[in-house]
């Protein structure tokens, strides 16, 4: 029976993401109360960067041309020898579309139990306990592992960055045998923009269907969020009569996302819509009806038209500097 | 080739959820039930590909109780050929990993060399099945994609890969695949096709008929275990801005800064 905790650090071209140091701060509170001690695993990377400050004691790493691009195959293979290797009672990672892939897979391989996308972790009675959204974040429940391992996938954003408080990591190269790759990249295309992944953003700007073309959406809503550096979101409506691409979408069926601050301009808040942004910190709507559902779900609302709104917003986000 | 197509029931997106008992889950007294609208994309893509004739047979498979009948059978209207409903009192209380066992069962029992399913069901949101009925058949898996072609046993999909970037992969089959939102306008049922599901059957078996040992499924097995259903934490009352457009604007700002302190 492991102990401890295993944090999957994700790295962006070798620079490590919030995530892990979320992840990481969680993992040493848990730690404290559950015993055993907290490591990271860095897939493709071998600099821990400050995984140790904030935590972790050993960092394990994997390297290889196996691994310099996301493949399940090589993933599954790189989690289930760190996991060998670390022996932990939890592994946590961020619910990042890679873990999503290939956590189901590791778990049915060690006939291990899995919480996915949970916003909320605890430890009670020496085991730690997950809180998740379902039916779209209509509904919360807690989630008990039963077994030796339990598998968590972490929204970003759920965890605050504590402080770097820690010292040095071990660094243990670990080497795995991947053998084939079932399914093979045989090309990426890059992101459109150069902002943060709407799923990982901290601040987003999402326009609906009252912004009434795609030349106003660039006009209005992408300088908005670009002003104070946040990533585009939008509403189905909108994404529907094109005036954003669907990976812009969020919702039910777009994006899930959780940052700390979400700006709904010309968005009535239909359940769906909600269903993608509903536990962001601060909500706020900006709509020419008063009655418009999303002001009940708003931390701060103008009731306006976003034509005038928006360009003069934009001016004071700029005059932060 | 044979398609077979994970579909699952949920209720209707726009459902208002109630908790029915906080130790069990939610009151389903009122809900509309419609096919997981993933699933429905899923089940499109298969469709598709048997009308290019690349498939021979679509089969749906399902883990539920006959309630999801009028689901399955709207899918049967719509064009898929047969449909397995797996059902058993062994069956009750299954996590993902139960429920991947009796699909992965079904499947191998089918015959079926390619399985379309949806990225996750909007209930749980859990998004684990499909991948687990890779592994348990130790087949390929491609998540979450919104563009497919499909060549001589060879696919081509596109796949979100993080950081709002796309991967391009390619695989064989055996394989799993998950489907999102974007790869195709599901179709609605023709008024032949409902005739035509009329004459076709929905299959019902259990844990003998897949072969597949009863204490590997079912609440008794099942590692993950939900309790503590309550509904989200109410948000306090939004403070609507007064004043003009100018002064309703700075006041935001001054809040965002200085009082929720975001920016
Ligand atoms: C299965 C299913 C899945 C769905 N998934 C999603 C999803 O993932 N994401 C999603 O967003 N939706 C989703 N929807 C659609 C959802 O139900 C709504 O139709 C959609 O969110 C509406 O988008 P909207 O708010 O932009 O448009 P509307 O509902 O039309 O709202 C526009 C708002 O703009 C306001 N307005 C108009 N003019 C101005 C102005 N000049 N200035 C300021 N305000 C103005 C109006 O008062 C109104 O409140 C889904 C629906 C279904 C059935
Ligand atoms: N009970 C079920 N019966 C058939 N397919 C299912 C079932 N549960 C899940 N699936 C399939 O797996 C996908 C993901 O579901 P989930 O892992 O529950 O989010 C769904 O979109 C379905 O395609």
């Amino acid at each position: 029976m492991g102990n401890g905790i295993l944090v999957v650090a994700e790295h962006e071209g070798g620079t490590i993401k919030k995530t892990a140091y979320e992840l990481l701060t969680k993992a040493g509170e848990l730690a404290a109360s559950i015993g055993g001690k907290v490591s990271a695993l860095l897939i493709g990377a071998d600099d821990p960067g400050d995984l140790g400050a904030y935590g972790a004691g050993t960092v394990y790493t994997v390297t290889g041309d196996a691994f310099t691009h996301y493949t399940t195959t090589a993933t599954v293979a790189a989690l289930q020898a760190a996991i060998e290797a670390a022996d932990p009672a939890v592994v946590l990672a961020p619910a990042s579309p890679q873990a999503k892939d290939a956590f189901p897979r590791l778990a049915a391989r060690l006939g291990a139990g899995l919480g996915t996308e949970v916003t909320g972790l605890e430890a009670r009675d020496g085991r730690v306990v997950a809180r998740r959204p379902q039916y779209a974040g209509k509904a919360f429940t807690d989630v008990h592992i039963k077994g030796d391992l339990a598998l968590f996938t972490v929204r970003p954003n759920s965890f605050a960055v504590g402080e770097a408080t820690g010292g040095s990591a071990e660094v243990v190269a670990l080497s795995v045998d991947v053998g084939e790759p079932k399914v093979k990249v045989v090309d990426t295309e890059a992101p459109s923009g150069d902002t943060v992944d709407l799923t990982e953003a901290d601040r987003i700007v999402s326009g609906g269907r009252a912004v009434k073309s795609k030349e106003n959406f660039d006009k209005y809503i992408r300088p908005l969020a670009a002003s104070i550096g946040a990533t585009v979101g939008a509403s189905r409506a909108a994404v529907d009569a094109g005036y954003a691409p669907h990976s812009e979408q969020v919702g039910q069926t777009g994006k899930v996302v959780n940052p700390s601050l979400y700006i709904a301009v010309g968005i009535s808040g239909a359940i769906q819509h909600l269903a993608g942004m509903r536990t962001s910190k601060i909500i706020v709507a900006i709509n020419k009806d008063p009655e418009a559902p999303i002001f009940q779900h708003s931390t701060y609302g103008i009731v306006g038209d976003l034509f005038d709104i928006c360009p003069l917003l934009t001016e004071e986000f700029q005059a932060l500097g | 080739m044979k398609i077979g197509v994970l579909l699952k029931q949920v209720p209707a997106s726009d459902a208002r959820i109630k908790i029915a008992d906080p130790s069990t889950g939610i009151d389903t007294a009122d809900i509309k039930w419609e096919i997981n609208p993933y699933d429905e994309y899923a089940l499109e893509a298969a469709l598709q590909l048997k009308d290019a004739k690349q498939a021979s047979s679509v089969v749906v498979l399902t883990v539920g109780g006959a309630d999801a009948d009028q689901r399955i059978r709207d899918a049967l209207a719509r064009g898929a050929d047969a449909a397995v409903r797996l059902d058993d009192p062994a069956f009750e209380g299954s996590d993902c990993l139960g429920i991947a066992r009796i699909l992965a069962a079904a499947a191998k029992a089918e015959g079926v060399e390619l399985l379309l399913a949806g990225k996750q069901a909007i209930d749980g949101d859990n998004a684990q099945v499909p991948g687990m009925v890779a592994e348990l058949l130790g087949w390929g898996n491609i998540s979450v994609v919104d563009k497919l072609e499909f060549a001589d046993g060879t696919v081509k999909a596109w796949r979100a890969s993080g950081g709002g970037a796309r991967d391009v992969v390619e695989a064989s089959l055996p394989l799993v695949i998950t489907c999102d939102k974007g790869l195709n306008e599901p179709r609605y049922a023709s008024l032949k096709g409902i005739m035509m599901a009329k004459r076709k059957k929905i299959a019902v078996k259990g844990a003998a008929d897949l072969g597949l040992d009863p204490s590997t499924v079912g609440a008794a097995a099942a590692l993950v275990v939900e309790d503590n259903w309550s509904l989200p934490p109410e948000r306090p009352a939004g403070r609507i801005l007064e004043g003009d457009d100018a002064t309703r604007v700075k006041e935001l700002v001054r809040l965002l800064r200085d009082e929720a302190k975001v920016i």
